[in-house]
Order: structure tokens, then sequence, then C-alpha cells
């Protein structure tokens, strides 16, 4: 029967096209950054890089594949303990700073087999036992001397001006790849199968989708991504104290980033860092009260709006600025 | 040896003591509560200002603490909980992880980074011990921490094999629907559920701050503590989070004879090889043998 | 005034209608049996009625009140209880204890443990077992039972002889026999069209979310219900009161 479809799988629509292109043009105004950005704001940019991965990041765990991890901090750490090691070995610092988020990311594919297999709570809380105790093993390195820590020798060598615009653009590139990863296979169609296991994982199952195999590649991407925040950020404080970054905190930053910007978007990640970044420049990032704040406001969206901003406005107008998803058009004219 | 054992043991019986509030709501709501900890020292810190400001025994601070707690955890049921349930199986630990930043931040507001200890308070107990036969010496406390350990899981256990709320607690946590349906009001059932938690978390923080120091960011250990407790002893009653807790606690002892970092981290080990084993042997979750917690047939 | 009225009742199944503009009442003392066949609409009508489900629009009215908002737990309350579909019962607890869960409401009368092992003999010697590890036949029993226990004025029983054999649905049936004498009010959701017309004194016949047969046992034959339940006739009701 030959009959001209009534529906049309659409995935771009104007409006996307004009925000990818957008996207694009800000990617390629921020990579000349360094020459007409004064040092701060280099500095601070750079900052906001290192912000929109994580959130991104965990947003892939939470918000896609429905794990909740409290232990992030684990490859955060082992992120930046992996570039101590491999500059100290020798190895050209910035190299090592790319490679050790790969290393991590190969490391935690064994990981997976054992985490994958705890849900819920208990996945949350063991990974929090697992960075504890990557913490503790850290520690016990020689090099590192507990938590007396030690530093980025090879960086302090450079001259500030290089390392300062060095720093800024593999943070820019790093983020741009893990960003448009996660764009990438959101879709393709494990982006179709994330969104199946987010939403009913048995039924997703029931329909042929690879469940273990999509969440271990989440799983093994929100590893190395966050090992690369881990190795960024010491690239702009040079010095590695394990206390700092195996501390809890850096996974309540990523909480606060994706529940106020949107879990389970895409959106949503990158505007809760914006905002995240924003309050933590005017409130100075520091102080009980500060982190206070931060609780209190994870606590209230997760109770009230848990879509986050994104989300929410998402839902009640039906906006979707990047073509990660699917549309239904009708040809004759019928509901859009 | 037999002294390192001793000493683990009862280490594990106040393992027992802060999980068992833990594994309770676990098996009820379903729920992890990542604020537990937090709550925990948060008792421990108003335990210890009642002590100190009218000079009583922390056992009678403790007494009044009680009541407060147990309307705390109603309280808390009915606001967070409760919402954070209905919107699905994330959102608990998002709101309870949350809770606890919010707490550990405000005692370090209010309390500062010192850490304190209850010790003080309770004169001799602290420290006075009886000294047995092949170098075995049990701390006076310690025993005292074993001893209320195992009676309160006893007393939980009687509690949910006996009473009429024990059932409800029981019906609601098999199946909630149905148990709705047969007349139970699971919103109070799970209200309670929640008030008896928190009044073992506060009889923990009790003596958590009796034996040891405490400070704000005390939480986080006692949480983890707390849930790998439940982990390794996972199986069959109550009684299974007091076998975790000594487990845990004898492998942290005999660890810390290595190596003084090895008391936290052969924990950790123990913790991670158990679940293995677990899963590659038995391949059971940790989750089905909680439920299997509030079974009483043997 | 009756017992238990629905009015005009509409509920849904996600954007699926499951019950449509569905009215009866039933007297104190009735046996309703209510037919039809699968997906006609039945479980979701009982459990619409004993509050488990939402309804989309109409009115419950039970001994005059209005409980169409009120929770499934509060009408066990006040004397509406449903035995569920495909038993439910507390697997990890043992029978004693499923029938003593039952009487968590509170509500006293004629319905207690030894009156329960009385009406259901079969299960004397199983009290202690686990309600897990009992037989189809004894697992409806002792999901009656429970129900029982909370002593209703309107007893919903859906699907009795679901997945039980013969034998058992007859051992069934034999204690239902003494709650009926008891003087129970029931609504019962039946396959079995001779066993349901044996035992009721109302039949209604649902089709696609409708009630399209509704009279007395005595003033029906087989035939109309069979022809009711295929929806191979015009719908009729009866006038009762």
């Amino acid at each position: 029967m030959t009959q001209a479809q009534p529906i049309v799988v659409q995935r771009w629509n104007v409006l996307s096209i004009a925000a990818v292109t957008s996207l694009v043009a800000l990617l390629v105004v921020l990579a000349f950054g360094p020459s007409y950005l004064g040092p701060n704001l280099t500095d601070r940019l750079t900052t906001l890089f290192i912000y929109v991965i994580l959130a991104a990041m965990w947003n892939a765990l939470a918000g896609y594949a429905g794990l909740v991890s409290v232990g992030q901090q684990a490859f955060f750490g082992l992120g930046a303990y992996a570039a101590i090691r491999l500059s100290h070995a020798g190895l050209n610092v910035y190299l090592a700073l790319v490679l050790a988020p790969l290393l991590v990311g190969a490391a935690s594919f064994p990981l997976s087999a054992l985490a994958l297999r705890l849900r819920g709570g208990e996945f949350a809380i063991g990974m929090w036992v697992f960075a504890e105790l990557a913490h503790l093993l850290v520690n016990l390195d020689g090099l590192v001397q507990g938590e007396t820590g030690t530093s980025l020798i090879a960086l302090s060598a450079l001259a500030p001006d290089v390392r300062r615009a060095c720093n800024y653009w593999i943070a820019l590139a790093l983020m741009a790849v893990l960003v448009g990863l996660v764009f990438v296979l959101l879709r393709t169609r494990t982006g179709a199968a994330i969104q199946a296991i987010r939403d009913d994982e048995d039924a997703a199952a029931s329909v042929g989708v690879r469940v273990f195999a999509t969440k271990r590649l989440i799983f093994v991407l929100a590893a190395a991504g966050c090992a690369a925040a881990g190795s960024l950020t010491l690239s702009t404080l040079i010095t590695f104290q394990p206390k700092t970054y195996f501390s809890v905190q850096w996974t309540a930053y990523m909480i606060f980033m994706t529940l106020v910007g949107g879990l389970g978007t895409f959106e949503g990640p990158i505007i809760g860092a914006v905002i995240f970044f924003a309050i933590e420049t005017i409130f100075g990032g520091s102080g009980v009260w500060y982190l206070v704040g931060l609780g209190a406001t994870a606590l209230l969206f997760s109770l009230f709006l848990p879509r986050g901003i994104w989300g929410t406005l998402t839902d009640r107008f039906g906006i979707h600025l990047m073509p990660v998803g699917y549309r239904l058009r009708f040809r004759s004219g019928g509901p859009r | 040896m037999a002294n390192e054992l001793a000493q683990g043991v009862l280490l594990g019986c106040y393992y027992a003591l802060i999980a068992c509030g833990l594994s309770f709501m676990f098996g009820v709501l379903r729920i992890i509560n990542l604020a537990h900890g937090s709550i925990a020292v948060l008792a421990a810190y108003v335990v210890w200002v009642i002590a100190e400001h009218w000079n009583v025994s922390p056992f009678l601070a403790l007494g009044a603490v009680v009541p407060v707690m147990t309307a705390a955890g109603w309280l808390l049921q009915r606001t967070v909980l409760e919402r954070s349930l209905r919107s699905g199986a994330l959102t608990p630990l998002l709101s309870t992880f949350g809770l606890a930043i919010v707490i550990d931040n405000l005692l370090f507001s209010k309390f500062g980074a010192d850490t304190r200890s209850m010790a003080p308070n309770i004169g001799d107990l602290a420290f006075a011990s009886w000294n047995l036969p092949g170098g075995v010496t049990i701390g006076q406390l310690a025993l005292l921490t074993a001893v209320v350990a195992v009676t309160l899981l006893g007393g939980l256990q009687l509690f949910l094999a006996r009473t009429p709320l024990g059932r409800a607690i029981r019906a609601t946590a098999e199946d909630p629907d149905t148990a709705e349906l047969v007349g139970i009001d699971s919103r109070k059932v799970y209200a309670a559920a929640t008030a008896i938690s928190m009044v073992t978390v506060a009889i923990a923080g009790t003596f958590l701050a009796l034996r040891a120091t405490f400070d704000p960011y005390a939480g986080s250990t006692q949480l983890i503590f707390a849930f790998e407790a439940i982990v390794i002893g996972g199986t069959g009653s109550l009684w299974g989070t007091l076998i975790g807790g000594i487990a845990l606690g004898v492998a942290q002892n005999l660890g810390s004879q290595i190596n003084p970092q090895g008391f936290l981290i052969t924990g950790h080990l123990v913790f991670f090889a158990v679940l293995a084993a677990r899963f590659f042997i038995a391949g059971r979750s940790p989750r089905s043998m909680v439920r299997a917690l509030l079974r009483t047939s043997p | 005034m009756s017992l238990l009225a629905v009015e005009q009742l509409d509920a849904r199944h996600g954007q699926l209608q499951a019950v449509r503009d569905v009215s009866f009442a039933i007297e104190e003392g009735e046996i309703l049996a209510l037919i039809g066949a699968n997906g006609a609409g039945k479980t979701t009508l009982l459990r619409a009625v004993a509050g488990a489900h939402r309804i989309a629009a109409g009115r419950i009215l039970f001994d005059g009140g209005d409980v169409s908002s009120a929770r499934a737990n509060r009408r066990v309350g006040l004397g509406i209880t449903l035995v569920p579909e495909g038993r439910r019962l507390f697997a990890g607890m043992t029978v004693e204890e499923n029938l003593l869960v039952g009487a968590a409401s509170g509500r006293r009368g004629r319905w207690n443990v030894d009156a329960v092992l009385e009406a259901f003999p079969m299960l004397r010697p199983l009290v202690k077992r686990r309600a897990g590890d009992l037989s189809g036949g004894q697992q409806q029993a002792t999901a009656i039972g429970r129900s029982l226990m909370s002593n209703p004025r309107v007893l919903l029983v859906d699907e009795v002889s679901l997945g039980l054999s013969p034998v058992a649905v007859e051992q069934v049936y034999e204690s239902l026999q003494a709650v009926i004498a008891s003087g129970a009010t029931i609504v019962l959701v039946e396959q079995d069209l001779g066993r349901a017309l044996r035992v009721a004194t109302r039949v209604a016949c649902m089709l696609e979310g409708r009630i399209v047969l509704e009279a007395r046992a005595t003033e029906v034959t087989r035939e109309e219900v069979t022809e009711a339940y295929f929806g191979l006739k015009r719908p009729r009701r009866s006038g009762t009161p």
C-alpha cells in the first residue's frame, strides 16, 4: 500500500538549530578567551568549566542511569592523584592531566562489575565507602605523605600566564568533549536506551535494551569525567591534599547543581553549574552558612521542585533547546 | 590476640546500636536515610548541652531527649520523607543528603570545630574496666554499650513479633497497598517507624559521645559504619545487624594491629569482600536480605 | 436507604476507561454477584469502592455518607473491606499474624481468630505456618478470614476461584456459606456463572465497563445472563428498589 506517512519523526527544529549554532559559536569565542579576558576572569571561567563537567557527569549518572552516587569524589580525587603520579613519573604535565582521567575511567570498568549490582541507597553509600577507601589508600602513598599532601611541581615551573592559558584551554576542551559525548550518546540508540532505563528498567530489559552495558557505559564516563574535573582542579590549585579532593563536599556541589538546574535534562546541569558558579562568586564559597544554604536549597528543590528550574520550564512550556529527543509531527495539520 | 577480639566484639556492639535504626528504616520504608549519622551526632550534641548546662548525668539527659527525638522522627517522616517517597526512588536520597549537609553545618556554626566528649561527665565509668585472664580487658562503658545494644535489638525484635503495631509495621513493609486494604494507616506506620528509628539514633548518639570524641562532621563516618554493619551482617533477623557490627568491629581491630591506617581500611575491605561474595556466590542483593530482617520465623 | 450505593461511577486505567457510568445499590444482607469477562471492569469497580483505585467521576455512598474521597484504610474502619484479587497475603507472616493484622482497624464484632477458624476449619492446623507456604485454597481462606477480622458491614470479594482447583473452590464456598449464613452483605466477583447464581440474591453483569444486566437471581435465567456476558442482547435493568 503506497500511502504517504502521516507522521514524521523530527529531530531538529528551528529552535534547536539556533541553539546548537549559538553554542558552537560560543565555544569558538571562548577559545580565544585568554587573549581578551583578564587573568582573573580566565581563572574564574576555568573553574566554571570544571563545574559544568561535574554537573554534567553527575546528571548523566543520576538523571539518565538512575544511579545516585554519593561517592563521585572518589574519582575526583583519583584523577588528581593519577595526574600527580604520572607527572612524577616524568610525563609531560599536561599530558598527565589528560591521561589521568582516561586511566581512572579504565580502572572504573572492573569496579562497575560490583558497583552496578547495587541499587538505590546501597549504591549511593557503597560509592561513598569506595571514596573513603580510595582516600585512605592514597594516603598510604609515600609521595603523598598522608594529609600533608604534595603538589604538581612541574606546573609551578611554568610562567603564570602560560599556565593560566593552558589550564583554561584544557578545561574548555575537556568540557566540550565530555558534554559533547553526552550529547552524542543521547542522540544514538544508547540515548533511547538510557531514557528507557530511566523510565522503567524492567520494561526496557524486556524489549531488549542491554541495561547493564548501558549503565556501565555511563558509569565509566562519569568516572572519567569526574576524574577530569579532579585533574583540572589540581591544575588550578597545584597542591594536592587528599582531604580536599576526596571530600564529600564535591558530591554536595554536584547534587546542588543538578537538582537546581534540572535532573535528567541535557541543558539543566549546565544551567545549574552557572547558577552555582554565580552563587559561589557572590557569597564567597566558604563559611558554613554557604554550605547550609546549599544543603537547604538541594533539600527544598528535591521536595518541591524535583525537576529543577530547566526541567520545570521544559514541562510547562515544552521548550527543548538541544535536539536530544524526538518530536512527532503530524503532516495533516494535527496536533504538534 | 584475645584482647583484640574482645575489643572488636565490644566495638561491634556499638556499631550494631547505631546501625539498627538505619536498617529499621531501610526495611520498613525502603529508603536509606543519608542523614542518619548526622542525626546521631545532633542527638549527641543535644545530650551534651543538657548534661553540661544542668550538670546532670548524660543518661538522665538522654531520658529527656528521647521524647524530643520521637517527635522529631514523626515530624521528619511527615514533612521530608513522605514527600520524598512519593516523588520516586531517587528523591529520598537527595533530600536526606541535603538534610545531612544542613545538620552538619548548622552544628558547626553553633559549636565550632572542636571535638567534644562526654566521658568527663560520667566519671569513672569512662575508663573503669575489669581485667580477665588471658590479658583481656573489658571496659565497663564498653560492656554497658554492648548490653544496651543487645537489649535494644532484642526489644525491637520482640516488638515487631508480638505487638499489633509491630505486625502493622511488618505488613506495611512487605506490601503497603494491601496493608491499607486491611485497615492499616500506612502513613502512621511510617511515622511510627521513623520515630522508633530516631529513638535508637538518640541512644546511639549518646553512647558515641560517651565512648569517643565527636565533632560536627562525625556524622558521615557513623553513617558509613552503620551501613557496613548492615551489609556485612545482612541475613535473618535484626540479629544479623549485631553479627555484622561485630564482624566489622573485629575486622577493624585486627587491621589496626597491622597498621594504624589499617583500622579503617580493613573495615572497608571486609565490606567489599562480603558484598562481592554475596553477589558472586550467593547471588542475593543486600536489600532482599534486609527485607528478611523483619521476618520473625527462624 | 441502601447500605452501599454507587452513583455514576467512572474510573480509569491511565487513558483507558475501565468503569463507565456505573450505578447500583445494595441492601443489608444481600449477596450481589458481579460477573463479566476479563477486562470488563469488575476488579476496578471493586477496588474503587474499597478505596484502592481513584475515581474520575461519580460518588460512593455508604450508610448515607459520602466516602468517595476516603482512603482505603478509613473505609475499612467504616465497614467496607475488600478481599483482593490474587489473595495478596503477607507472605512473610504466619496465618495467625495475617488474621491478627486484619483486625488493625479496631472494629469489633462477631469475627475474631476463633470465629474465623470455626468458619475455615482447614486453617486450624496451619495457624503458625508461613502464609507464603500455603496452597492456593488455604491462602484464599486466609485472605477471606483476614478481611472478616475487620468485621465488615460490606465484604467485597474479588475472584475467589482464580487459580484454584475445583476441590479448593468447593471448600472455600462451603466456608463462604457460613459467612453468608451469618447475615453478611457481600459483593462477589465470580467467573463461574453457575456458582454465582446459586449463591447470590442479585446478579449484575458488566461489559466493557458498564452494567448491562441487573436482576434478582431468581428472576433471571442462565441464558439471559450468558447473553449479557457476551453482549449479545440489549441491556436490561430490573426495577430494583
